[in-house]
Protein backbone atom coordinates (compact mmCIF):
# COMPACT_ATOMS: atom_id res chain seq x y z
CA UNK A 1 0.00 0.00 0.00
CA UNK A 2 1.48 3.26 -1.12
CA UNK A 3 2.67 5.22 2.27
CA UNK A 4 0.89 8.70 2.69
CA UNK A 5 1.60 12.28 4.05
CA UNK A 6 -0.98 14.39 5.25
CA UNK A 7 -1.06 18.21 5.60
CA UNK A 8 -3.40 20.15 7.63
CA UNK A 9 -3.53 23.62 5.93
CA UNK A 10 -4.88 26.94 7.87
CA UNK A 11 -6.53 29.46 5.91
CA UNK A 12 -9.03 32.23 6.87
CA UNK A 13 -11.54 34.05 5.43
CA UNK A 14 -10.43 32.36 1.97
CA UNK A 15 -7.12 32.84 2.27
CA UNK A 16 -4.39 30.72 3.25
CA UNK A 17 -1.77 31.03 6.11
CA UNK A 18 1.81 31.17 4.13
CA UNK A 19 2.52 28.72 6.23
CA UNK A 20 0.20 26.30 4.60
CA UNK A 21 2.38 26.61 1.43
CA UNK A 22 5.91 25.75 3.41
CA UNK A 23 4.30 23.20 5.05
CA UNK A 24 2.82 21.45 1.71
CA UNK A 25 6.13 22.06 0.04
CA UNK A 26 8.20 20.18 2.52
CA UNK A 27 5.40 17.51 2.67
CA UNK A 28 6.37 16.87 -1.66
CA UNK A 29 9.99 17.34 -0.44
CA UNK A 30 9.88 13.78 1.77
CA UNK A 31 7.10 12.02 0.18
CA UNK A 32 9.53 12.10 -2.60
CA UNK A 33 12.25 10.25 -0.44
CA UNK A 34 9.57 8.06 1.16
CA UNK A 35 8.02 7.34 -2.23
CA UNK A 36 4.27 8.52 -0.61
CA UNK A 37 1.30 10.45 -2.22
CA UNK A 38 0.40 13.92 -0.17
CA UNK A 39 -3.19 14.57 0.59
CA UNK A 40 -3.94 18.33 1.41
CA UNK A 41 -6.76 19.04 3.83
CA UNK A 42 -8.39 22.30 3.50
CA UNK A 43 -11.15 22.72 6.65
CA UNK A 44 -13.51 25.68 6.06
CA UNK A 45 -17.01 26.65 4.63
CA UNK A 46 -17.48 27.35 0.71
CA UNK A 47 -13.72 26.30 0.32
CA UNK A 48 -13.89 24.15 -2.79
CA UNK A 49 -12.41 26.02 -5.19
CA UNK A 50 -9.84 27.17 -2.65
CA UNK A 51 -8.67 23.76 -1.60
CA UNK A 52 -8.12 23.05 -5.55
CA UNK A 53 -5.72 25.86 -5.77
CA UNK A 54 -3.82 23.42 -3.70
CA UNK A 55 -2.64 21.57 -7.05
CA UNK A 56 -0.34 24.02 -7.70
CA UNK A 57 1.87 22.90 -4.53
CA UNK A 58 1.69 19.77 -5.57
CA UNK A 59 -0.56 17.87 -3.27
CA UNK A 60 -2.09 14.51 -4.96
CA UNK A 61 -5.43 14.31 -3.47
CA UNK A 62 -6.94 17.79 -1.82
CA UNK A 63 -9.67 16.60 1.44
CA UNK A 64 -12.40 20.22 1.39
CA UNK A 65 -13.96 19.51 4.72
CA UNK A 66 -16.36 21.77 3.95
CA UNK A 67 -19.27 22.55 6.42
CA UNK A 68 -20.86 25.74 7.80
CA UNK A 69 -19.92 24.78 11.19
CA UNK A 70 -16.58 25.59 10.96
CA UNK A 71 -16.31 28.49 8.53
CA UNK A 72 -14.22 29.85 11.72
CA UNK A 73 -11.63 28.39 14.29
CA UNK A 74 -13.40 25.86 16.31
CA UNK A 75 -10.93 24.78 18.93
CA UNK A 76 -12.65 21.24 19.41
CA UNK A 77 -15.14 21.00 16.13
CA UNK A 78 -11.82 21.42 14.05
CA UNK A 79 -9.53 18.65 16.03
CA UNK A 80 -12.28 16.64 16.28
CA UNK A 81 -13.04 17.21 12.58
CA UNK A 82 -9.41 16.01 12.13
CA UNK A 83 -8.84 13.48 14.02
CA UNK A 84 -11.86 11.79 12.42
CA UNK A 85 -10.16 12.19 8.55
CA UNK A 86 -6.91 11.12 10.22
CA UNK A 87 -8.80 7.74 11.13
CA UNK A 88 -10.33 7.30 7.99
CA UNK A 89 -7.44 7.94 5.68
CA UNK A 90 -4.64 6.69 7.91
CA UNK A 91 -1.67 8.65 6.41
CA UNK A 92 1.38 7.12 7.48
CA UNK A 93 2.63 11.17 8.33
CA UNK A 94 0.61 14.28 9.60
CA UNK A 95 2.23 17.95 8.95
CA UNK A 96 0.55 20.88 11.13
CA UNK A 97 0.68 24.93 10.73
CA UNK A 98 2.91 26.04 13.79
CA UNK A 99 0.58 28.44 14.20
CA UNK A 100 -1.23 29.48 17.33
CA UNK A 101 -4.71 27.21 16.17
CA UNK A 102 -2.29 24.65 14.42
CA UNK A 103 -0.39 23.79 17.54
CA UNK A 104 -3.63 23.53 19.54
CA UNK A 105 -5.23 21.68 17.00
CA UNK A 106 -1.85 19.52 16.61
CA UNK A 107 -1.54 19.20 20.53
CA UNK A 108 -5.21 17.99 20.75
CA UNK A 109 -5.30 15.16 18.01
CA UNK A 110 -2.12 13.67 19.55
CA UNK A 111 -3.48 13.64 22.51
CA UNK A 112 -7.02 12.04 21.01
CA UNK A 113 -4.87 9.57 19.09
CA UNK A 114 -2.05 8.85 21.64
CA UNK A 115 0.42 9.29 18.63
CA UNK A 116 3.64 10.77 18.71
CA UNK A 117 4.02 14.94 18.16
CA UNK A 118 7.14 16.90 17.94
CA UNK A 119 6.10 20.47 17.89
CA UNK A 120 7.84 23.56 16.41
CA UNK A 121 9.84 22.28 13.31
CA UNK A 122 12.52 23.17 11.99
CA UNK A 123 13.93 20.21 9.67
CA UNK A 124 12.60 17.49 8.80
CA UNK A 125 14.04 14.06 7.90
CA UNK A 126 12.90 10.78 6.85
CA UNK A 127 15.44 7.56 8.22
CA UNK A 128 14.38 4.32 7.63
CA UNK A 129 11.08 5.36 6.53
CA UNK A 130 10.24 6.80 9.67
CA UNK A 131 9.94 11.08 10.22
CA UNK A 132 12.61 12.41 11.97
CA UNK A 133 12.33 15.96 13.35
CA UNK A 134 14.67 18.80 14.19
CA UNK A 135 13.26 21.16 17.06
CA UNK A 136 14.79 23.70 19.14
CA UNK A 137 15.66 23.21 22.91
CA UNK A 138 15.51 26.02 25.40
CA UNK A 139 14.93 29.16 23.32
CA UNK A 140 17.16 28.07 20.45
CA UNK A 141 20.40 27.35 22.12
CA UNK A 142 20.63 23.89 21.15
CA UNK A 143 18.70 22.03 18.59
CA UNK A 144 17.57 18.17 19.17
CA UNK A 145 17.15 15.58 16.64
CA UNK A 146 14.37 13.85 17.49
CA UNK A 147 12.22 10.21 17.04
CA UNK A 148 8.23 10.08 16.83
CA UNK A 149 6.95 6.97 17.84
CA UNK A 150 3.28 5.67 17.04
CA UNK A 151 1.13 5.96 14.41
CA UNK A 152 0.46 8.13 12.41
CA UNK A 153 3.81 10.31 12.97
CA UNK A 154 3.06 13.57 13.89
CA UNK A 155 4.84 17.74 13.49
CA UNK A 156 3.69 21.15 13.39
CA UNK A 157 6.12 23.37 11.72
CA UNK A 158 7.89 26.50 12.63
CA UNK A 159 6.73 29.29 9.80
CA UNK A 160 9.01 31.13 7.51
CA UNK A 161 11.54 27.85 7.86
CA UNK A 162 10.76 25.71 4.63
CA UNK A 163 10.98 26.93 1.15
CA UNK A 164 7.71 26.94 -0.99
CA UNK A 165 8.33 25.34 -4.07
CA UNK A 166 5.74 25.41 -6.57
CA UNK A 167 4.83 21.83 -8.34
CA UNK A 168 1.73 22.37 -10.14
CA UNK A 169 0.14 18.64 -10.16
CA UNK A 170 -2.79 18.42 -13.34
CA UNK A 171 -3.78 15.06 -11.86
CA UNK A 172 -4.54 16.59 -8.39
CA UNK A 173 -8.01 15.37 -7.04
CA UNK A 174 -10.18 17.36 -4.31
CA UNK A 175 -12.76 15.40 -2.66
CA UNK A 176 -15.31 17.01 -0.66
CA UNK A 177 -15.35 15.27 2.97
CA UNK A 178 -18.04 14.87 5.89
CA UNK A 179 -16.94 16.97 8.48
CA UNK A 180 -17.59 15.06 11.93
CA UNK A 181 -17.29 17.93 14.36
CA UNK A 182 -17.68 14.98 17.25
CA UNK A 183 -18.53 15.73 20.97
CA UNK A 184 -18.10 19.38 21.71
CA UNK A 185 -16.92 19.70 25.16
CA UNK A 186 -15.67 23.24 24.90
CA UNK A 187 -18.43 26.10 23.09
CA UNK A 188 -16.93 28.73 20.98
CA UNK A 189 -20.02 31.97 22.14
CA UNK A 190 -18.43 34.28 20.11
CA UNK A 191 -15.25 34.90 17.55
CA UNK A 192 -13.49 38.07 17.92
CA UNK A 193 -11.03 37.50 14.40
CA UNK A 194 -9.93 39.69 12.07
CA UNK A 195 -8.12 39.48 8.88
CA UNK A 196 -6.07 42.41 8.12
CA UNK A 197 -4.05 43.93 5.51
CA UNK A 198 -0.72 43.75 7.65
CA UNK A 199 1.35 40.92 7.05
CA UNK A 200 1.16 39.14 10.19
CA UNK A 201 4.49 38.74 12.42
CA UNK A 202 5.81 35.23 12.13
CA UNK A 203 4.92 35.29 8.09
CA UNK A 204 6.49 38.44 7.79
CA UNK A 205 10.15 38.35 5.44
CA UNK A 206 11.04 41.96 7.30
CA UNK A 207 10.23 42.76 10.82
CA UNK A 208 11.23 46.17 12.10
CA UNK A 209 11.25 45.76 15.71
CA UNK A 210 11.45 48.28 18.67
CA UNK A 211 12.18 48.18 22.13
CA UNK A 212 13.06 50.47 25.32
CA UNK A 213 15.00 52.51 23.28
CA UNK A 214 11.78 53.63 21.50
CA UNK A 215 10.59 55.87 24.75
CA UNK A 216 6.87 55.58 24.25
CA UNK A 217 4.26 53.99 21.99
CA UNK A 218 3.88 57.36 19.46
CA UNK A 219 7.50 56.95 18.13
CA UNK A 220 6.58 53.18 16.91
CA UNK A 221 4.68 55.19 13.96
CA UNK A 222 8.64 55.40 12.41
CA UNK A 223 9.14 51.94 13.05
CA UNK A 224 5.06 51.34 11.52
CA UNK A 225 6.98 53.55 8.08
CA UNK A 226 9.62 51.89 7.71
CA UNK A 227 7.91 48.28 8.15
CA UNK A 228 5.01 49.55 5.40
CA UNK A 229 8.04 50.09 2.97
CA UNK A 230 9.69 46.88 3.34
CA UNK A 231 6.17 45.20 2.84
CA UNK A 232 7.06 43.86 6.31
CA UNK A 233 5.66 43.68 10.17
CA UNK A 234 6.38 45.81 13.22
CA UNK A 235 7.48 44.03 16.68
CA UNK A 236 8.27 45.06 19.60
CA UNK A 237 10.26 43.21 22.62
CA UNK A 238 9.04 42.81 26.25
CA UNK A 239 9.55 45.76 27.70
CA UNK A 240 7.62 47.39 25.07
CA UNK A 241 4.83 45.54 25.44
CA UNK A 242 5.01 45.48 29.30
CA UNK A 243 5.26 49.50 29.31
CA UNK A 244 2.03 49.04 27.75
CA UNK A 245 3.25 50.85 24.26
CA UNK A 246 2.68 47.35 21.83
CA UNK A 247 0.01 44.49 22.00
CA UNK A 248 1.27 41.51 23.31
CA UNK A 249 0.60 40.00 20.18
CA UNK A 250 3.49 42.04 18.75
CA UNK A 251 6.05 40.72 21.10
CA UNK A 252 9.06 38.80 19.70
CA UNK A 253 10.84 36.44 22.59
CA UNK A 254 10.36 33.78 24.78
CA UNK A 255 7.19 34.55 25.93
CA UNK A 256 6.25 36.36 22.74
CA UNK A 257 6.48 34.94 19.07
CA UNK A 258 9.86 33.52 17.44
CA UNK A 259 10.17 34.79 14.13
CA UNK A 260 12.37 33.94 11.49
CA UNK A 261 12.51 36.64 8.87
CA UNK A 262 14.80 37.14 5.74
CA UNK A 263 15.38 40.82 8.08
CA UNK A 264 15.06 41.75 11.14
CA UNK A 265 15.69 45.07 11.97
CA UNK A 266 16.03 46.04 16.18
CA UNK A 267 15.84 49.52 16.88
CA UNK A 268 16.38 50.23 20.87
CA UNK A 269 16.43 46.52 21.95
CA UNK A 270 19.21 46.21 24.41
CA UNK A 271 19.30 41.86 23.10
CA UNK A 272 18.20 40.01 26.10
CA UNK A 273 18.26 36.41 25.93
CA UNK A 274 14.65 36.30 26.17
CA UNK A 275 14.79 38.63 22.82
CA UNK A 276 17.04 36.85 21.26
CA UNK A 277 15.37 33.64 21.70
CA UNK A 278 12.95 35.32 19.72
CA UNK A 279 15.10 36.25 16.56
CA UNK A 280 18.28 34.68 16.08
CA UNK A 281 16.87 31.97 13.56
CA UNK A 282 16.91 35.78 11.45
CA UNK A 283 18.38 35.69 8.02
CA UNK A 284 19.86 38.80 8.59
CA UNK A 285 19.73 41.36 11.61
CA UNK A 286 20.75 44.65 11.88
CA UNK A 287 20.78 45.99 15.27
CA UNK A 288 20.67 50.30 15.88
CA UNK A 289 21.64 51.37 19.43
CA UNK A 290 22.96 54.17 20.75
CA UNK A 291 24.65 52.09 23.33
CA UNK A 292 27.89 50.70 22.01
CA UNK A 293 27.56 47.50 24.37
CA UNK A 294 24.22 46.55 23.86
CA UNK A 295 24.32 42.76 23.71
CA UNK A 296 22.42 42.96 20.58
CA UNK A 297 25.16 43.71 18.68
CA UNK A 298 27.33 40.68 19.40
CA UNK A 299 24.68 38.68 16.91
CA UNK A 300 24.09 41.60 14.60
CA UNK A 301 25.14 41.17 10.90
CA UNK A 302 25.34 44.87 10.76
CA UNK A 303 25.34 46.89 13.04
CA UNK A 304 24.96 51.27 13.93
CA UNK A 305 26.06 52.46 16.98
CA UNK A 306 23.88 55.74 16.63
CA UNK A 307 20.49 57.48 17.75
CA UNK A 308 17.96 55.87 16.30
CA UNK A 309 15.01 58.48 16.04
CA UNK A 310 18.18 60.16 13.70
CA UNK A 311 19.35 56.69 11.49
CA UNK A 312 15.72 55.45 11.26
CA UNK A 313 14.23 58.41 9.38
CA UNK A 314 17.34 58.41 7.68
CA UNK A 315 17.06 54.82 6.97
CA UNK A 316 12.88 55.25 5.61
CA UNK A 317 14.27 58.27 3.59
CA UNK A 318 16.48 56.06 1.80
CA UNK A 319 14.11 53.12 1.40
CA UNK A 320 12.20 56.00 -0.50
CA UNK A 321 14.54 56.91 -3.00
CA UNK A 322 15.71 52.95 -3.35
CA UNK A 323 11.92 52.40 -4.51
CA UNK A 324 11.38 55.09 -6.46
CA UNK A 325 14.31 54.22 -8.53
CA UNK B 1 -13.27 25.10 44.58
CA UNK B 2 -10.26 22.95 44.56
CA UNK B 3 -7.66 24.29 41.76
CA UNK B 4 -4.49 22.29 41.12
CA UNK B 5 -1.30 24.24 39.38
CA UNK B 6 0.91 22.64 37.22
CA UNK B 7 4.26 23.72 37.22
CA UNK B 8 7.79 23.45 36.43
CA UNK B 9 11.16 24.75 36.41
CA UNK B 10 13.33 25.63 33.65
CA UNK B 11 16.78 26.84 33.38
CA UNK B 12 16.92 30.52 33.31
CA UNK B 13 17.21 32.09 29.90
CA UNK B 14 20.21 33.79 30.83
CA UNK B 15 21.88 30.59 31.92
CA UNK B 16 24.60 28.67 29.35
CA UNK B 17 23.80 25.60 28.12
CA UNK B 18 26.48 23.08 27.88
CA UNK B 19 25.76 19.73 26.09
CA UNK B 20 26.76 16.60 27.88
CA UNK B 21 29.66 14.22 26.51
CA UNK B 22 26.46 12.11 25.44
CA UNK B 23 25.38 14.32 22.91
CA UNK B 24 21.36 13.34 24.30
CA UNK B 25 21.38 16.52 27.34
CA UNK B 26 22.45 19.10 28.36
CA UNK B 27 25.09 19.52 31.98
CA UNK B 28 22.63 20.53 34.30
CA UNK B 29 25.32 20.97 37.01
CA UNK B 30 26.00 24.95 36.58
CA UNK B 31 22.26 25.21 35.56
CA UNK B 32 20.26 28.31 37.50
CA UNK B 33 16.41 27.35 37.81
CA UNK B 34 13.48 29.67 37.67
CA UNK B 35 9.85 28.47 37.58
CA UNK B 36 8.47 28.22 34.36
CA UNK B 37 7.04 31.73 33.03
CA UNK B 38 3.91 30.79 32.41
CA UNK B 39 3.54 28.75 35.27
CA UNK B 40 3.88 31.99 37.17
CA UNK B 41 0.65 32.64 35.54
CA UNK B 42 -0.92 30.10 36.31
CA UNK B 43 -0.47 30.66 39.82
CA UNK B 44 -1.12 34.02 39.96
CA UNK B 45 -4.39 33.18 38.48
CA UNK B 46 -5.44 30.37 40.49
CA UNK B 47 -4.31 32.98 43.52
CA UNK B 48 -6.83 35.71 42.00
CA UNK B 49 -9.86 33.00 41.77
CA UNK B 50 -8.99 31.63 45.57
CA UNK B 51 -9.38 35.70 46.41
CA UNK B 52 -12.24 35.98 44.66
CA UNK B 53 -14.27 33.30 46.65
CA UNK B 54 -14.26 31.90 49.46
CA UNK B 55 -13.92 27.89 50.16
CA UNK B 56 -11.02 27.79 47.76
CA UNK B 57 -7.68 25.48 47.76
CA UNK B 58 -4.69 25.68 45.71
CA UNK B 59 -2.63 23.21 45.58
CA UNK B 60 0.59 23.09 43.24
CA UNK B 61 1.59 19.67 41.43
CA UNK B 62 4.98 19.04 39.66
CA UNK B 63 6.67 16.32 38.52
CA UNK B 64 10.94 16.64 39.42
CA UNK B 65 13.20 16.01 41.68
CA UNK B 66 14.56 17.30 45.08
CA UNK B 67 16.00 20.49 43.09
CA UNK B 68 11.99 21.58 42.54
CA UNK B 69 11.39 22.52 45.82
CA UNK B 70 12.69 25.85 45.24
CA UNK B 71 10.32 26.26 43.22
CA UNK B 72 7.57 25.20 45.48
CA UNK B 73 8.58 27.66 48.11
CA UNK B 74 8.25 29.97 46.06
CA UNK B 75 4.38 29.10 45.30
CA UNK B 76 3.88 28.88 49.00
CA UNK B 77 5.03 32.26 49.45
CA UNK B 78 3.06 33.67 46.85
CA UNK B 79 0.41 32.00 48.76
CA UNK B 80 -0.52 28.10 47.57
CA UNK B 81 -2.29 26.57 50.07
CA UNK B 82 -0.79 22.27 49.55
CA UNK B 83 2.01 21.19 47.47
CA UNK B 84 2.42 17.69 45.53
CA UNK B 85 6.13 16.87 44.42
CA UNK B 86 5.75 13.38 42.30
CA UNK B 87 9.30 12.43 42.30
CA UNK B 88 10.11 11.18 39.12
CA UNK B 89 14.10 10.19 40.03
CA UNK B 90 14.30 6.79 41.07
CA UNK B 91 17.16 4.28 41.00
CA UNK B 92 15.58 3.38 37.70
CA UNK B 93 15.78 5.95 34.78
CA UNK B 94 12.96 3.71 33.39
CA UNK B 95 10.54 5.90 35.44
CA UNK B 96 11.88 9.08 34.55
CA UNK B 97 8.80 11.71 33.04
CA UNK B 98 11.21 11.82 29.54
CA UNK B 99 8.30 13.60 26.82
CA UNK B 100 4.95 15.07 27.18
CA UNK B 101 3.04 11.71 26.71
CA UNK B 102 4.79 10.28 29.95
CA UNK B 103 4.88 13.66 32.13
CA UNK B 104 1.37 13.67 31.24
CA UNK B 105 0.40 10.53 32.25
CA UNK B 106 2.37 10.51 35.73
CA UNK B 107 0.36 13.81 36.35
CA UNK B 108 -3.02 11.99 35.47
CA UNK B 109 -2.29 9.49 37.52
CA UNK B 110 -1.51 12.19 40.25
CA UNK B 111 -4.59 13.79 40.30
CA UNK B 112 -6.54 10.78 40.80
CA UNK B 113 -5.88 11.21 44.28
CA UNK B 114 -5.55 15.34 44.25
CA UNK B 115 -9.65 16.74 44.34
CA UNK B 116 -9.60 19.55 41.65
CA UNK B 117 -12.74 21.46 39.65
CA UNK B 118 -9.98 23.39 37.81
CA UNK B 119 -6.84 22.31 36.85
CA UNK B 120 -4.56 25.13 35.43
CA UNK B 121 -1.23 24.95 33.81
CA UNK B 122 1.01 27.38 31.49
CA UNK B 123 0.53 26.94 27.72
CA UNK B 124 4.29 26.05 27.77
CA UNK B 125 6.84 25.23 29.26
CA UNK B 126 9.98 27.78 27.91
CA UNK B 127 12.58 24.92 28.05
CA UNK B 128 10.95 22.34 25.51
CA UNK B 129 8.79 24.57 23.76
CA UNK B 130 6.27 21.57 23.21
CA UNK B 131 2.72 22.91 24.17
CA UNK B 132 1.35 19.40 24.76
CA UNK B 133 1.36 18.24 28.36
CA UNK B 134 -1.80 20.09 29.03
CA UNK B 135 -3.74 18.45 26.28
CA UNK B 136 -2.73 15.12 27.40
CA UNK B 137 -3.13 15.69 30.69
CA UNK B 138 -6.83 17.05 29.87
CA UNK B 139 -7.33 13.37 27.78
CA UNK B 140 -5.85 10.66 30.52
CA UNK B 141 -7.92 12.84 33.03
CA UNK B 142 -11.21 13.36 30.67
CA UNK B 143 -11.27 16.92 31.32
CA UNK B 144 -12.27 19.44 28.53
CA UNK B 145 -9.54 22.25 27.68
CA UNK B 146 -9.01 25.76 27.01
CA UNK B 147 -5.63 27.02 25.26
CA UNK B 148 -4.18 30.23 25.37
CA UNK B 149 -6.06 31.65 27.91
CA UNK B 150 -6.33 35.81 28.72
CA UNK B 151 -8.88 36.01 30.52
CA UNK B 152 -11.19 33.66 32.75
CA UNK B 153 -14.53 34.04 34.60
CA UNK B 154 -16.02 31.31 36.48
CA UNK B 155 -19.57 31.17 37.08
CA UNK B 156 -21.01 28.22 39.25
CA UNK B 157 -20.01 25.46 37.22
CA UNK B 158 -19.30 26.86 34.26
CA UNK B 159 -15.68 28.48 32.77
CA UNK B 160 -16.12 31.08 30.23
CA UNK B 161 -12.69 31.95 28.92
CA UNK B 162 -11.05 34.53 26.23
CA UNK B 163 -8.34 32.46 24.20
CA UNK B 164 -6.02 34.19 22.35
CA UNK B 165 -4.98 33.79 18.76
CA UNK B 166 -2.91 35.03 15.72
CA UNK B 167 -5.71 36.85 14.21
CA UNK B 168 -7.35 38.45 17.34
CA UNK B 169 -9.67 35.77 20.34
CA UNK B 170 -12.14 33.55 20.39
CA UNK B 171 -14.65 33.56 23.81
CA UNK B 172 -15.27 29.84 24.67
CA UNK B 173 -17.01 28.06 27.71
CA UNK B 174 -17.45 25.03 29.26
CA UNK B 175 -18.34 22.95 32.58
CA UNK B 176 -16.01 22.34 35.37
CA UNK B 177 -14.18 20.10 36.08
CA UNK B 178 -11.92 21.79 33.59
CA UNK B 179 -7.97 22.59 32.33
CA UNK B 180 -7.19 25.60 30.97
CA UNK B 181 -3.62 27.22 30.12
CA UNK B 182 -2.17 30.36 30.31
CA UNK B 183 -0.96 33.22 27.98
CA UNK B 184 0.86 36.08 28.59
CA UNK B 185 -1.43 38.79 28.97
CA UNK B 186 -3.71 36.99 31.43
CA UNK B 187 -2.34 38.41 34.79
CA UNK B 188 1.01 40.25 36.17
CA UNK B 189 2.03 37.35 38.90
CA UNK B 190 3.29 38.72 42.16
CA UNK B 191 6.89 38.56 43.34
CA UNK B 192 6.01 37.08 47.15
CA UNK B 193 7.64 39.64 50.15
CA UNK B 194 11.13 38.13 51.49
CA UNK B 195 9.38 37.37 54.69
CA UNK B 196 7.03 34.99 52.95
CA UNK B 197 9.79 33.09 51.24
CA UNK B 198 11.33 32.64 54.22
CA UNK B 199 8.37 31.60 55.91
CA UNK B 200 8.07 28.80 53.15
CA UNK B 201 11.26 26.76 54.12
CA UNK B 202 8.96 25.47 56.71
CA UNK B 203 6.10 24.52 54.76
CA UNK B 204 5.56 20.44 53.87
CA UNK B 205 5.74 18.97 50.58
CA UNK B 206 3.66 16.14 50.08
CA UNK B 207 5.96 14.32 48.05
CA UNK B 208 5.43 10.72 46.03
CA UNK B 209 7.29 8.66 44.73
CA UNK B 210 6.57 7.56 40.49
CA UNK B 211 6.89 4.12 41.03
CA UNK B 212 4.75 4.05 43.85
CA UNK B 213 1.82 5.98 42.15
CA UNK B 214 0.62 2.79 40.47
CA UNK B 215 2.49 2.99 36.85
CA UNK B 216 4.94 0.35 35.39
CA UNK B 217 7.89 0.90 33.80
CA UNK B 218 7.15 0.04 30.41
CA UNK B 219 4.55 3.08 30.71
CA UNK B 220 7.25 5.60 31.13
CA UNK B 221 10.70 6.51 30.62
CA UNK B 222 12.32 6.23 27.30
CA UNK B 223 10.63 3.37 26.71
CA UNK B 224 6.95 4.74 27.09
CA UNK B 225 8.04 8.57 25.49
CA UNK B 226 6.46 8.90 22.26
CA UNK B 227 8.83 11.44 21.22
CA UNK B 228 13.07 11.06 22.15
CA UNK B 229 16.18 13.05 21.77
CA UNK B 230 18.64 11.18 18.91
CA UNK B 231 20.99 13.79 20.19
CA UNK B 232 21.40 17.27 20.54
CA UNK B 233 23.39 19.68 18.84
CA UNK B 234 24.81 23.83 18.58
CA UNK B 235 23.18 25.93 16.42
CA UNK B 236 24.93 27.47 13.81
CA UNK B 237 27.16 30.29 16.01
CA UNK B 238 26.09 33.90 15.38
CA UNK B 239 28.52 36.71 15.22
CA UNK B 240 29.39 40.26 15.18
CA UNK B 241 29.26 41.62 11.52
CA UNK B 242 30.28 44.84 10.29
CA UNK B 243 29.57 47.96 12.39
CA UNK B 244 28.62 50.81 9.77
CA UNK B 245 30.57 53.76 9.76
CA UNK B 246 30.08 57.43 8.49
CA UNK B 247 29.77 60.67 9.40
CA UNK B 248 26.07 61.64 8.93
CA UNK B 249 22.99 59.39 9.92
CA UNK B 250 21.82 59.72 5.98
CA UNK B 251 25.78 58.43 4.96
CA UNK B 252 25.27 55.21 7.52
CA UNK B 253 21.29 54.65 6.08
CA UNK B 254 22.86 54.92 2.71
CA UNK B 255 25.41 52.29 3.42
CA UNK B 256 23.06 49.92 5.20
CA UNK B 257 20.67 49.49 2.48
CA UNK B 258 23.45 49.29 -0.05
CA UNK B 259 24.48 46.41 1.75
CA UNK B 260 21.34 45.27 2.21
CA UNK B 261 20.29 45.44 -1.05
CA UNK B 262 23.80 44.03 -2.58
CA UNK B 263 25.78 41.67 0.58
CA UNK B 264 22.41 40.32 2.06
CA UNK B 265 20.22 40.41 -0.75
CA UNK B 266 17.08 40.86 1.95
CA UNK B 267 15.64 43.83 0.57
Amino acid sequence: MSRNIMVITEQMEGIFKKLSFEVLSEAKRLAKDLGATVTAVVIGSNIKTLAGSLAAYGADKILAADDPLVEKYKPCEYANAVTSIIRSASPDMVLFCGTIQGREMAARVAAGLETGLAMECIGLAIENDRLVARRPLYGGKVIATVDIKGSPQMAAIRPNVMEITENENPDAVVKTVAVDTGDVKVKVLEHKLKTSTKVELTEADHIVSGGRGMEDAENFALLEELAALMGGAVGASRNAVDAGWRPQGDQVGQTGKVVSPKLYVACGISGAMQHIAGMSTANTIVAINNDPDAIIFKIADYCIVDDLFKIVPAVTQQMKKIKAA
Amino acid sequence: MNIVVLMKQVPDTETEVVINADGKAIDMEDVRWVINPYDELSLEEALLIKEANENCTVTVLIVGTENDKEAIRMAYAMGVDKAVLVNHETDEDAYLATDAFTTAKIIAKALETIPHDLVIAGQRAVDDDNYQVPSFVAKFSGMPMISNVIKQRISGNTLTCEQSLDRGTVVLETKLPALFTTQKGINEPRYPAFRAIMKAKKRLVDERDVDDIGLSKEELGQNGALVTIQSIAYPPKRDQGVVIQGKTPEEKAEKLLKLLKEEAAVI
